[in-house]
């Protein structure tokens, strides 16, 4: 009943989002002023029900209902409670609901809270959202039903893919949607500004809060998933510019860049259709992104089925959001007035470099990631790697950290420049003393990780200086946040700076009682023992590292998990990590070596010291703490919400 | 004010990524990767001959303007036992075959070739694998085809199939 119910929820919600879409457009185009009030209870309930849906979606997970397609192919019912969970997501169909839950519950959010927007425009913004959901609707219950039911419910499921099995696949996806899907939302308000022409402050202040949120997300997503590939795929790398990595990459990259140029719009006026611009590129890259990791075009552990007929499927889908918002822009951009004009030297002008700056990047990116497909298409064929990215990326990348640190030193409309000359020289004379510092004890060094740990050095001083002379206790949030945020790319600079240039590697094979020496470590491999997990069995190493009089013990394993109902069985390498101030050590078992004697008492032993690696990931979290204290900051949904309860309270009394 | 048509480019990039897609989409990518070799000139090598009796091969030999096959193979590789008997077809139908054997022993390859005939008219021993690596040969047996001025056109990895035999004969056939 479970399975058919949620299915039902779905078709209801449909039919809402069919209702939003229908009566946003008969009120635009001047019908009763009624049906306005009947789009905002429509999201509501539209986000409610396929809450619902999804709620019961993890009750058939849980319960491992193997009557249902989806659950029979991707759970198990010997697999651990959490991973029942949070394998709902860790496929297609969940996925996608995943997906069209947050779309939904987007447009309810907007429903609720706001309030600052015209109506017309609040309405055709609420119209563009149900569009979205309403393509995606179709895209689950035609093409990728969740909640397929069986003709015959086999004893038991065929498991979850092992690599999946991480506490990472509960946070990573759900994360990084929200940052994906929470776009969708700038990009509806983008076509409902387009549509009554509202584009200025209003609108991009409607806007600022959601973008910042989803930021936040997609930072905090992408940085969960970087932390889970580097402990998990066991090469211990933390980026890889994988294409997926990439589609990630790209939206932040957009976000990055709309989060700056919302803000102009929001407090000068300037840049509009720029900002619309962007907004709408946001979400189209979310989409693609989408399309491209679902679709087959590129295989990795996120494409879990491929299916041309469901990527045929999101093209159309795309071809429709993405082209329709691209030709509404470019019919009604012409017709949004110019916004007020600065000088360059002034807190815009750094605002529109760094833009550039941001969206060429994410071109370079994009460029990278798609060449090889338009190669294909013309008979060559190319992958296109590190070596690409890190050139053409990395030195825009560091100019862009310096420009980061200089806008905020800069005033709105028109600067003299007298706190860029007053404070940028002594962030300068940190920077050269890294460098300095680097080149002299450093050793050999690449060029671009010595470069970005003298860029993080000046970052790290610079991104502090709009706080110097200021009164701390009345410095606003906002003001902190960007703080944070930007000293956030300094420490994450650092981490990768560090970790290229100094990372020591090992790989020897071991034998039970011999010490191998990595960075200032000497570790002693103990021996290995079998030993039994929940759902897999595994070799586990105990090796113990000693530094400075200090040892600490080290486990890695090397698990096995059987092929479940006709699957083939598959191994994954458990690192084991040891986190000290300078860094970790990283260690990864691997397959016994057979001695010329024939007996295999050795074994595979990789290991790295990896120095300052995981300030890579602090910065991340450093980047979304400070969006979110500059979130808090505006403080607007509180607000919102309070203002919302004493209409109501008001409402009461009449 | 902007001109106009400026505003139209974010969709006309739209439209040329989307054809790729649906390009892409329609023709699955290949997944087959080919040698880089294919179509370039053999390597130069000039091997001596593997076993006595029968003569060395120099890579300057393949371009006499025949069209033949050059067989990688080993006394130690069993499927190579295997492909004998196609190898011998190959002979009888007038290819031309040469052959370099892989770090073997002289009196081995002549046990090898006493038993299982011998369809090579030149064999060059590659004591070290060098020439096997600068082919890109990743094993025991492939088979290069090699037209008439010594290019590589194709490789086959693994054991020539009896069903392969016709083919291989009209693809040489087709070179001349």
């Amino acid at each position: 009943m479970i399975a058919e119910l949620g299915l039902a929820l779905l078709w209801i919600a449909a039919a809402l989002a069919c209702l939003s879409l229908v009566a946003g457009i008969i009120f635009l185009r001047g019908g009763p002023k009624d049906l306005a009030s009947l789009v905002r209870p429509a999201s509501v309930a539209q986000g409610v029900l396929t809450t619902a849906a999804f709620g019961l979606l993890i009750a058939l997970f849980v319960r491992s209902d193997m009557s249902v397609e989806l659950v029979a192919r991707n759970s198990n019912s010997l697999k651990p409670m959490i991973f029942k969970v949070a394998g709902t997501w860790g496929n297609h169909e969940g996925s996608m609901l995943l997906w069209l839950m947050i779309l939904s519950l987007s447009g309810a959010l907007i429903a609720i809270f706001e309030r600052r927007l015209r109506e017309d425009t609040l309405v055709a913004t609420l119209a563009a959202q149900a569009a979205l959901s309403l393509g995606f609707f179709a895209f689950l219950i035609f093409s990728s039903n969740p909640f397929n039911r069986l003709p015959v419910a086999p004893p038991d499921g065929q498991g979850l893919n092992p690599l999946l099995q991480d506490i990472g696949l509960a946070f990573h996806p759900p994360t990084l949607y929200v940052g994906y899907v929470g776009l969708s939302v700038a990009f509806s308000f983008a076509v409902g500004a387009l549509i009554t022409r509202e584009i200025g402050p209003a609108f991009a202040r409607a806007m600022r809060p959601w973008v910042l949120g989803s930021w936040i997300f997609l930072t905090l997503g992408i940085t969960a998933g970087s932390y889970w590939a580097y402990y998990e795929l066991g090469w211990g790398g933390w980026w890889f510019w994988d294409p997926v990595e990439n589609v990630s990459l790209i939206p932040w990259l957009a976000g990055a860049a709309l989060l700056h140029s919302v803000a102009v719009t929001a407090t000068r006026n300037a840049l509009r259709a720029w900002t619309v611009m962007l907004a709408v590129i946001g979400f189209s890259m979310s989409m693609v992104g989408t399309f491209i990791v679902r679709s087959g075009l590129l295989t990795s552990v996120h494409s879990f089925a491929v299916d041309p007929e469901r990527g045929t499927f999101l093209l159309a889908l795309m071809a429709i959001y993405i082209g329709g918002a691209l030709t509404l822009f470019a019919l009604r951009a012409g017709t949004v007035a110019e916004g007020k004009k600065f000088a360059l030297l002034s807190r815009e002008g750094s605002l529109v470099i760094n833009n550039l700056l941001l969206t060429t990047i994410l071109a370079l990116v994009l460029l990278g990631t798609l060449y090889p497909i338009v190669a294909e298409a013309m008979g060559e064929k190319i992958s296109v790697g590190p070596p690409y990215y890190n050139k053409v990326a990395g030195p825009l990348a560091l100019i862009l950290c310096l420009v980061m640190v200089a806008g905020p030193l800069l005033a709105w409309r028109k600067d003299d420049g007298r706190k860029l000359r007053s404070r940028l020289p002594i962030a300068a004379l940190a920077g050269a003393i890294v460098l300095v510092l680097l080149v002299i004890f450093g050793g050999h060094v690449g060029i671009l990780p010595l470069l970005g740990m003298a860029v993080a050095g000046v970052v790290a001083v610079a991104s502090l200086a709009p706080l110097w002379g200021r009164n701390l206790r009345r410095t606003p949030l906002p003001t902190w946040g960007m703080v944070i945020a930007h000293f956030g790319v300094a420490v994450c600079l650092a981490g990768m700076g560090a970790e290229s240039a100094f990372i020591k590697e090992k790989l020897v094979a071991a034998a039970p009682g011999e010490t191998v020496r990595v960075g200032d470590f000497d570790v002693l491999f103990k021996g290995v023992k079998p030993i039994a997990g929940p759902n897999y069995t595994a070799i586990e190493g105990t090796l113990v590292a000693m530094s400075g009089g200090k040892s600490h013990v080290m486990k890695p394993e090397s698990r096995m998990f059987p092929g479940l109902m006709g699957t083939a069985p598959t191994e994954t390498n458990e690192a084991a990590l040891l986190t000290r101030p300078g860094g970790q050590l990283y260690v990864v078992l691997g397959q016994p070596v057979q001695g010329a004697d024939g007996r295999a008492d050795r074994y595979q032993l990789r290991l790295w010291w990896k120095p300052l690696v995981w300030w890579i990931w602090l910065g991340g979290g450093l980047i979304a703490f400070g969006a979110a204290l500059s979130m808090l900051g505006r403080a607007q949904l509180l607000a919102l919400w309070r203002a919302r309860r004493a209409r109501k309270e008001e409402g009461r009394w009449k | 004010m902007k001109s106009r048509w400026v505003l139209f480019v974010p969709l006309a990039i739209m439209g040329l990524l989307f054809g790729a897609f649906i390009y892409r989409l329609t023709v699955p990518g290949e997944t087959l990767i080919q040698s880089q070799w294919i179509n370039k000139p053999m390597p130069l090598f000039d091997l001596p001959p593997a076993t006595a009796g029968v003569a060395g091969l120099k890579s300057s030999q393949l371009a006499d303007g025949k069209p033949r096959l050059v067989n990688v193979f080993a006394s130690w590789c069993i499927p190579c036992r295997a492909e004998a008997p196609q190898l011998e077809a190959l002979k009888a139908a007038g290819v031309p075959i040469d052959g370099i054997a892989i770090r073997d022993r002289p009196e081995d390859v002549a046990q090898f070739l006493n038993e299982v005939g011998n369809p090579f008219d030149r064999i060059g021993s590659d004591m070290q694998s060098s020439v096997q690596i600068a082919l890109g040969s990743s094993g025991v047996p492939e088979t290069f085809l090699i037209d008439g001025k010594g290019i590589i056109r194709e490789q086959i990895q693994g054991v020539i199939l009896q069903e392969q035999v016709p083919e291989i004969i009209a693809k040489l056939e087709a070179m001349k």
